[in-house]
């Protein structure tokens, strides 16, 4: 008890808890159950009370140190133990760290004969024993309603259960009460009336052959809590609940990119491919390639060396191997190392809400950086879309919280290419879409991103070819009316290869007249040049000639003058010896 | 009815013979031994008139041929467990079997009766 106190005080100031320890359950709850009160569990028969109540005990012992009392009012020591052993709890061994106590409390009505007042006394001493020698904390009554059977007179039993409740609080155990469902009631004999703190109620649901085990806190009187069906499941690891719908719109958003594992896709996608935990669906009509595309992500996925699970609803883990070497990507090599994680089910194999669990158990364990789900449509075998929708909801919001990026892919029908049967789609931060483009008597993929959130794509179609090599895109003919793919459109490419060489071959042609015309030019600029050098020349003689003849009329004149000169006197007789030259 | 009751209590007798007599202080009639425990958890109104109760009848009926054990709860609780007590006060016919459980205060003495099939005095 003082123990207890202390843990409450530093706890909260407000209602302090105790934590189940059941996966999910104490997050609904907000912590737990109210530590120090007693909480109603009811439900029909094979609904889990009694795992309810003793994985309680259990994980309080084992993770809280808190010695737990299980008293059964229907099952013997031994049969408890067995069952639970198949559980992976081993009863006995907590029995004999003194850290469980199992006590069958056993009343045969043929046996009993009532002979006045009586009060339930035995009962409360037998408890207070039990508690005391171990110290327990907490305790499970299972189902004490067998007591209205066993004993007559309702009237005393309602007043003496009443204080039993009432005693249990004022020693601070922390009890869970179980009840069978009543008729419209929540409990056969009204239990709820006493146990007020806290209620909730199990449920077993059949739907379409499928069962849906459900959780609902009823009530929780001083805290607030999850108010929803969760479903929940039992399984060889005990009761986990699924409380995803618990979480809220927080997720950091990575503004890492990563690839697609298709170069021309990232490309297509702002250039470096997808968000970090963001959600991508590829949806396409029956083989237009999404399994391939989720093969390509994967592979790139393991080739970071991170982590990745496959989860195939389809095909199993060898045939998507084998199909998938067919386009050149061997994931077999990420298997064996561990990378990868194929987890091929059958949707129809179990409910719901038992696929949920089961991913968040692989989740927990494998912690990988991104999960493939192939197809998502599948699921819709086991449940009505609201609910795969709700399922997905809360399943994407929890893969976001944990920064893994989800790739779905939705088989669509023809008709209505742009929508998800699920209506997920507004769920999704990518959407490509895959379609067959018929054309000349061909079917071919056509690939084109509907949309992803803050980045720029493309809004390009492409055509999406399966190689050995793996997928690649390549731009599809756009002009004229129509887009071309497939033969069609490696005709047009011809086709304007072709025109494409004519052109240029005639641009050549073109080319060399023009160095034919530049030639005859020059030639002809090099004949005249030659002819007016030629002239030129002639006429430089013709220069000369004259020159030399009036030279020679020069001279001959100053001959003639020298004579006369000569006759008059003797002045000139100096020029003459000044141009002997000439 | 009768005859049955009558088998049991030649069988209960084969084995008391050697065995109770020695054990008893009352002096008893063998064949019809009358061991009874009754179950209290300490001095309460209920358990005291249930013993008182529990006298007068026996007295009545089974004078000489019963034994009555007082188990006190309160000083020996882990005995709840074992005798699968829960109800205050309760008598226990230990013998002669089948083992019978009595709840309340045996005021209803008509109820006694039948419960612990005594059968009616001579």
């Amino acid at each position: 008890m003082s123990h207890k106190t202390k843990k409450q005080g530093h706890q909260r100031a407000q209602l302090s808890k105790s934590p189940t320890g059941i996966q999910g359950l104490d997050e609904v709850t907000g912590g737990g159950l109210p530590k120090g009160r007693p909480t109603l569990v009811a439900g029909g028969a094979g609904c889990g009370k009694t795992l309810f109540g003793m994985e309680f005990l259990v994980q309080g012992a084992r993770q809280y140190n808190e010695p737990g009392l299980f008293v059964s009012f229907e099952e013997n020591s031994r049969e408890l133990t067995k069952n639970f052993s198949s559980l992976g709890y081993d009863l006995n061994e907590l029995v004999a760290r003194k850290k469980l106590i199992l006590d069958h409390v056993y009343i045969e009505r043929s046996e009993i004969e009532v002979t006045g007042e009586y009060d339930l006394e035995g009962l409360f001493v037998r408890l207070q024993s039990l508690i005391d020698s171990i110290g327990a904390k907490r305790i499970v009554l299972d189902t004490i309603e067998t007591l209205f059977s066993a004993l007559p007179n309702e009237g005393i039993l309602r007043a003496e259960l009443r204080r039993l409740f009432r005693w249990l609080k004022a020693k601070g155990l922390t009890a869970i009460i179980t009840a069978e469902k009543g008729d419209g009631d929540l409990t056969r004999h009204g239990l709820e009336e006493y146990v007020s703190d806290c209620v909730i109620a199990l449920d077993h649901l059949v739907t379409d052959l499928v069962a849906t085990r459900r959780m609902r806190i009823v009530k929780y009187r001083g805290s607030s809590h999850g108010t929803n069906e969760y479903p929940f499941l039992i399984d060889d690891t005990g009761i986990s609940v699924l409380p995803i719908t618990s979480v809220e719109l927080r997720h950091a958003a990575s503004t890492e990119r990563i690839s697609s594992g298709i170069t021309t896709l990232d490309a297509m996608l702002g250039g470096k491919g997808y968000y970090r935990g963001s959600s991508i669906l590829v949806s396409g009509t029956a083989g237009t390639g999404k399994t391939s595309m989720a093969a390509h992500f994967a592979d790139s996925v393991c080739r970071r060396g991170e982590r990745c699970l496959y989860l195939a609803f389809e095909e199993s883990e060898n045939q998507i191997i084998r199909n998938m070497r067919s386009i050149g990507i061997d994931i077999e090599q990420w298997t064996r190392r561990g990378r990868l994680t194929i987890h091929a089910a059958r949707p129809t194999m179990y409910g719901l809400e038992m696929h949920l669990a089961r991913i968040h158990r692989l989740i927990e364990d494998i912690k990988p950086h991104a999960i493939l789900f192939d197809p998502i449509t599948n699921l819709m075998a086991v449940a009505g879309a609201n609910e795969v929708k709700a399922m997905l909801t809360r399943l994407i919001d929890y893969l976001k919280l944990k920064k893994i990026t989800a790739f779905f892919t939705n088989l669509s029908q023809q008709h209505m290419l742009e929508q998800t049967d699920l209506a997920v789609s507004s769920l999704m931060d990518t959407w490509i879409s895959l379609r067959d483009i018929e054309l000349g008597g061909e079917r071919n993929r056509g690939l084109y991103v509907l949309k992803s959130r803050g980045m720029e794509h493309s809004n390009q179609i492409r055509e999406f070819l399966l190689t050995d090599k793996g997928i690649d895109l390549i731009d599809v003919y756009k002009g004229g009316e129509n887009v071309l793919t497939g033969s069609a459109r490696a005709a047009q490419e011809a086709r304007e290869l072709s025109e494409e060489t004519l052109r240029s071959e005639e641009i050549e042609r073109k080319k060399r007249e023009l160095a034919r015309k530049r030639q005859a030019i020059e030639a002809q600029v090099a004949a005249l040049q030659s002819q007016y050098e030629a002239e030129e020349e002639e006429l430089n003689v013709n220069l000369g000639e004259l020159k030399l003849k009036k030279q020679v009329v020069q001279e001959d004149q100053k001959k003639m003058s020298l004579r006369r000169e000569h006759d008059a006197g003797a002045r000139t007789n100096k020029s003459r010896s000044g141009r002997p030259v000439k | 009815m009768k005859k049955t009751d009558t088998i049991k209590s030649v069988r209960s007798r084969s084995r008391k013979t050697t065995t109770k007599t020695a054990k008893t202080k009352k002096r008893i009639v063998p064949e019809e031994l009358w061991d009874l425990r009754l179950y209290v958890a300490g001095q309460t109104p209920k358990s005291l008139a249930a013993f008182a109760n529990l006298k007068r009848i026996c007295e009545e009926h089974l004078a000489g041929k019963y034994k009555i054990e007082i188990i006190d709860l309160m000083k020996n609780p882990q005995l709840a467990r074992g005798d699968q007590i829960l109800a205050m006060p309760t008598l226990v016919r230990k013998l002669p079997p089948p083992i019978k459980k009595l709840i309340g205060d045996l005021s209803n003495t008509e109820r006694v009766i039948v419960g612990l099939d005594i059968r009616p005095a001579r």
